[in-house]
């Protein structure tokens, strides 16, 4: 029915499959609709934030995918600036998940400001001492960067290629897209270090607060570094469930090994720097201002010393030791492992650097509240989840997301095909099919 | 935010935040417009016709 639509050379399941599949999904997609005009209509008196919780789920969330949508600048930065070329295979999946990566940040800001249609205060009555305020300007600037960025994989369609304004307007976009991958680089650089930032200048937060360079926090150096550690784990991580579910190789081993082994480094490098920040602040920075480590960990469920050891130990120094050496990332499960690992070290830290923050008491009387999210909060959050999915959905269908799939995947007679795929996945260097 | 606002001081906060924001929206604005203005060029002298 839409077979005009698929690109040329490729396998796709029938439409009604797709939809049916889908169906889930939009169920989903729906539910977290209805929380959303619940929350514009009726107020954020729809979640459970309160007085001791002013950031919750959805900054959290927003961090999160922040971070983890870091995939797509780190990547752009390797491939356009720093010129590693072999990334032009995955480079497309990576913007791809950077941009639904940074549209859901947007919608869950859009919803947690609670009156949207001042959204634009931001812009107009910027407060130019606020770190948020420069966050909303990059990162509704690095949004459009995505945008440009996904734009001409749009325009590759099938159908829309064969127009030839459209044709040249993606080739002229590709021809300057390392002007436009700088500028991204320029602006993620920012905007994560300024979400660090953010909690890192909270001088009557002892938990978050750390000393810096000039206006800059450890922090802000950190978030950054974080994001382009764990975001391309989390493009790998999506790449090899896309490759689950559709049953096909999508991108050569050689060109995941060599992100992975980057995103291991910078892992490494990471969390050598954050235990030297976190060994710092427990034994200086802390007890200057009359706190000792163990006064920002509680015995409840959500906030225990488990945090720590499982953000430093599990998810940091474990997955770095498989990523940077050869022989962790050649076996499948102890690379998948560190990879979610890594996804998850980034959660983990986002999660403590927000609702950590807000519950470890202050003065001597004050307890550890607790937070529970309601289930339009919840909602919500899941929203962008399947939202994400069905983009990812049909841009695989429709878009040549992957330009090794062809080669990888050969639709031919099944002598042909099964040489053709020997020889694909034996490593032979071929030229994409489309660079 | 621009400098006849009256809400717009001479101060380097400004100039750093609301410059840095002009910046970049101007170059992801002018390169789009090349990309765009190019393209048409580019149709009208019929390159990008054997795609058709």
């Amino acid at each position: 029915m839409d077979s005009a639509l698929i690109p040329k050379g490729v396998n796709r399941c029938p439409l009604s499959e797709l939809i049916l599949k889908l169906g889930p999904v939009v169920a989903v997609l729906l539910w977290g609709v209805v929380a959303m005009f619940m929350c514009w209509i009726k107020g954020l008196n729809q979640t459970n934030m309160n007085d001791s919780y002013g950031f919750a789920l959805w900054i959290w969330a927003d961090l999160t995918v922040i971070a983890l949508g870091g995939g797509a600048f780190f990547t752009g930065l390797l491939r356009y600036i720093i010129g590693k070329d072999k990334l032009k295979n995955i480079i497309n999946f990576a913007v791809l998940i950077g941009f639904i990566c940074y549209s859901s940040a947007l919608l869950i800001l859009a919803i947690d400001i609670g009156q949207p249609l001042r959204g634009w205060f931001i812009f107009w009555h910027a407060n130019v001492h606020s770190m948020l305020t420069e966050v909303a300007f990059c990162l509704t600037c690095y949004f459009m960067v995505l945008t440009i960025e996904y734009l001409p994989l749009i325009l590759e369609n099938r159908q829309i290629d064969r127009l030839p304004f459209f044709h040249n307007l993606s080739h002229n976009m590709h021809e300057i897209m390392a002007v436009f991958a700088a500028t991204g680089a320029f602006l993620s650089f920012f905007h994560q270090g300024s979400l660090g930032g953010v909690a890192g200048v909270l001088f009557g937060r002892p938990f978050a607060f750390r000393e810096g360079i000039f206006i800059w926090p450890w922090t802000f150096f950190l978030f950054t570094w974080s994001a382009a550690a764990c975001g391309p784990c989390f493009t790998i991580m999506l790449l090899k469930i896309t490759e689950r579910i559709t049953r096909k190789k999508l991108v050569k081993d050689d060109v995941v090994d060599l992100l992975a082994k980057i995103a291991g480094w910078m892992l490494t490098t990471y969390i050598i720097a954050k235990i030297i920040d976190t060994w710092y602040w427990a034994m200086v920075t802390a007890p200057s201002l009359g706190f000792e480590l163990t006064d920002f960990y509680s015995n409840n469920p959500f906030y225990g010393m488990w945090i720590l050891i499982l953000e430093i130990v599990v998810c940091g120094i474990i997955p770095s030791i498989i990523l940077i050496s050869k022989k962790g990332r050649s076996n499948p499960v102890s690379f998948m492992t560190a990879v979610v690992l890594a996804v998850l070290g980034a959660c983990v830290n986002r999660w403590a650097m927000v609702l950590q923050v807000m519950a470890a008491p202050v003065l001597t009387f004050e307890g550890w509240p607790m937070y529970y999210p309601s289930w339009q909060e919840v909602a919500t959050t899941l929203l962008p989840v399947a939202y994400g999915i069905i983009l990812v959905a049909l841009s695989y269908r429709y878009l040549p997301v992957f330009p090794q799939e062809v080669e990888l995947n050969p639709v031919e007679s099944e002598d042909q095909g099964g040489k053709a795929k020997k020889a694909a996945l034996s490593g032979a260097e071929v030229s994409p099919a489309r660079a | 935010m621009f400098p006849f606002n009256f809400e717009w001081i001479w101060d380097m906060s400004h100039l750093v935040f609301m410059g840095g924001l002009w910046f970049a929206l101007n170059i992801l604005g002018l390169g789009m417009t090349y990309c765009i203005i190019k393209a048409a060029i580019d149709t009208s002298k019929g390159k990008g016709g054997e795609h058709s």
